[in-house]
């Protein structure tokens, strides 16, 4: 097992940077998440670490060693790959038991090898079949027992779960859980789906456009996101995000409809600031059906009409107008709304954000 | 329930004409080789009859026992022109498959300046009809004095075949993920391994059919191998047909007989190699 740091790595493509000097310390047998858009350059990073790119600049360490010139079967480490990448001549077992066939182990170690991985994910039954006979999920723990018969230092993740469909990706990420749990192992998992980030890591790493945007456990990035792009980002559905400016002790938007400025941030702002407020939808809803109780002090209650609303049976989501714009509430325990309807929508500040309009950083401290 | 009826029967009527329309393809396809073996073995006048005599009357080993009768006795040194044969096609094949596989990979895996034109300058050279080559090919390999050798040949075989075997397996290696490569070199192959253990087995088949392609081409070709051979040194089978031909007479049946003898080294490699070609191997590499 082992750490992995990153010390200003770089990766160029010719003139074009795609990583820009990022810095990572992942602890020994912590899972972290790097989560981002496409083009993020989380996929990149990844293969650097894997040793499948080159780096441009800066340090790779697994353990105590710089892997920076190392090929991929000197690193020690496992990757699952988005498709798989399963060898198709040859069996299940035979996929599983290729790594220790090539470094030359006795076949019965290999068979024994084998044969744990299966139970431990469930594959007895398929090592004799091709990886064609095997539906999506099934190949997928292939994958992943590939991964695990060779006792890495690291594993490494891309997109495991995105050719899955929404029921079995559920599955398999329980499943990787209980892995991880079983084999006590630094990973390092690369996901664009914010969800499988906050449930599965110990830690995550937001990254965009080549920088790491914030790093922090998942109750950090959602609770305090250090930016608007975090605040967006983390979070299903998004965090309600509008820019304002700082007039007479309130948050003016831009059609002139005003909010008290949040308790926590009014020594942050000064007049005619301009900033960028968030609230997420648990904090917005029709009064009397929000998460928190009624008696939060903080609460500001506006008159609003209603655009359309989205029953998701225990709850609903309602989409009213306000400041010019379509705020999403979050409505517990719902009642019938329709479009034009008005309701009384309150917004729970204690619970809101503010971001810097110019640096995009929250005003936080 | 009558739709349902009608449905069968117009489903099975298209199924018989389907069959019938196969068949009769496949006869006139087969129906030339067909017609060569069995004018290997009957008489000239019958061969030459017309109306044509579509089933044999006198059926005889005749020419194939005079084929190997020896020199003198109306046979042709036929031992010699398919040993030839044999050395300068599996050597140009072996060759072409090798710089082949090395070019496909080449061109199907790594990013280099002026890739596509060399590319499609290989291919440009496959428009040029042997035959125009064969007297440029004669002045220089008389110079280098190596007409009438199997080196002159297999040279000259090598150099039609690449261009070919580059361009077949390049379509190959490229429908091998990528992803396999990576995972086996995560798994811990070198780059050699990860390309012999993983990446070769699955472009097995199309290293195979242009095996199969080379090997005909060079066991067929007459137009360089009459210019550029000369005796029993080097000639091979299609040039040996010519001793079939005097200046007045051509003895059909004997061609015909010794068509027979090349036609069935090439079908049996063939059917060897054929086992290889199933395709859809890397189905279950990655999704879907």
């Amino acid at each position: 097992m082992a750490t992995v740091s990153l010390n200003n790595l770089v990766k160029k493509y010719g003139n074009l940077e795609v990583v820009h000097s990022i810095n990572l310390d992942v602890a020994d047998r912590e899972f972290i998440a790097l989560v981002g858009p496409s083009g993020c350059g989380k996929s990149t990073s990844l293969r650097m670490i894997a040793g499948l790119e080159d780096i441009t600049g800066g340090k790779i360490r697994i353990g105590d060693r710089v892997v920076n010139d190392l090929p991929p079967r000197q690193r020690n480490i496992s990757m699952v790959f988005q498709s798989y990448a399963l060898y198709p001549h040859m069996s299940v077992a035979e996929n599983m038991g290729f790594s220790l066939k090539i470094a030359g182990r006795p076949q019965s170690e290999i068979d024994a090898a084998v044969a744990e991985a299966a139970r431990t994910l469930s594959l007895e039954e398929l090592l004799e079949r091709r990886p064609s006979q095997l539906s999506g999920g099934q190949r997928q723990r292939v994958a992943m027992g590939r991964a695990i018969v060779r006792k890495p230092d690291v594993f490494l993740f891309d997109e495991p779960l995105s050719n899955l469909d929404a029921k079995l990706r559920m599955q398999m990420r329980t499943e990787i859980k209980k892995l991880h749990a079983q084999v006590q192992s630094t990973v390092i998992y690369v996901t664009h789906d914010q969800v499988e980030a906050m449930t599965l890591s110990d830690r995550i790493v937001i990254m965009r456009d080549g920088h790491i945007e914030q790093v922090g456990t998942p109750e950090e990035v959602f609770q305090r996101p250090a930016t608007r792009f975090v605040a967006g980002f983390i979070g299903s559905p998004t965090m309600n995000l509008r820019e304002a400016e700082i007039a007479d002790g309130k948050m003016v938007f831009a059609n002139g409809d005003a909010l008290p400025i949040p308790p926590q941030f009014r020594d942050k702002v000064s007049a005619g600031g301009k900033v960028v407020f968030g609230i997420r939808p648990d904090d917005v809803f029709p009064a009397g059906h929000g998460i928190h109780s009624g008696d939060a002090t903080d609460v500001h209650t506006v008159d609003v009409p209603v655009s359309i609303t989205e029953p998701l049976g225990n709850e609903t989501l309602v989409f009213a107008e306000f400041a010019g714009d379509d705020w999403i509430a979050r409505m517990l325990n719902p009642k019938a709304l329709h479009p034009g309807d008005r309701v009384d929508l309150s917004f729970d500040l204690s619970q809101a954000h503010l971001f810097s309009a110019d640096t995009e950083k929250t005003l936080r401290s | 329930m009558d739709e349902n009826a009608a449905h069968r029967v117009k489903r099975a009527v298209l199924k018989a004409g389907h069959l019938i329309g196969l068949f009769l393809a496949m006869a006139l396809i087969c129906l030339p080789g067909l017609w060569i073996v069995l004018s290997s073995l009957r008489p000239t006048v019958e061969i030459m009859a017309k109306p044509p005599v579509w089933i044999p009357r006198n059926v005889s080993l005749d020419a194939y026992v005079a084929m190997f009768s020896g020199v003198g006795q109306g046979g042709i040194p036929v031992l010699d022109y398919f040993r030839n044969s044999l050395i300068i096609s599996v050597t140009s094949t072996v060759i072409a498959l090798c710089i082949g596989m090395a070019g496909g990979y080449a061109f199907a895996r790594y990013r280099f300046r002026g890739k596509t034109s060399i590319f499609l300058g290989f291919m440009l050279t496959r428009t040029v009809p042997g035959i125009a080559l064969s007297l440029p090919l004669f002045f220089v390999y008389a110079r280098l004095g190596i007409i009438d050798t199997h080196f002159g040949l297999i040279l000259a075989y090598v150099a039609l075949n690449v261009p070919f075997t580059v361009w077949l397996i390049d379509g190959f290696f490229r429908q091998v993920p990528r992803d396999l490569a990576e995972a086996a070199q995560i798994d811990g192959c070198t780059r050699w391994q990860a390309f012999w253990r993983v990446e070769f087995p699955l472009a097995r088949p199309g290293i195979a059919s242009a095996g199969i392609f080379a090997f005909l081409i060079s066991w067929n070709e007459f137009a360089l191998a009459s210019q550029l051979t000369r005796s029993t040194n080097s000639k091979t089978l299609p040039v040996g047909l010519l001793d079939y031909t005097a200046e007045f007479t051509i003895d059909w049946r004997g061609m015909c007989a010794l068509a027979v003898v090349m036609i069935i080294p090439a079908l049996t490699l063939t059917f060897t190699v054929q086992k290889h070609l199933v395709s859809g191997l890397t189905s279950g590499a990655v999704k879907g």
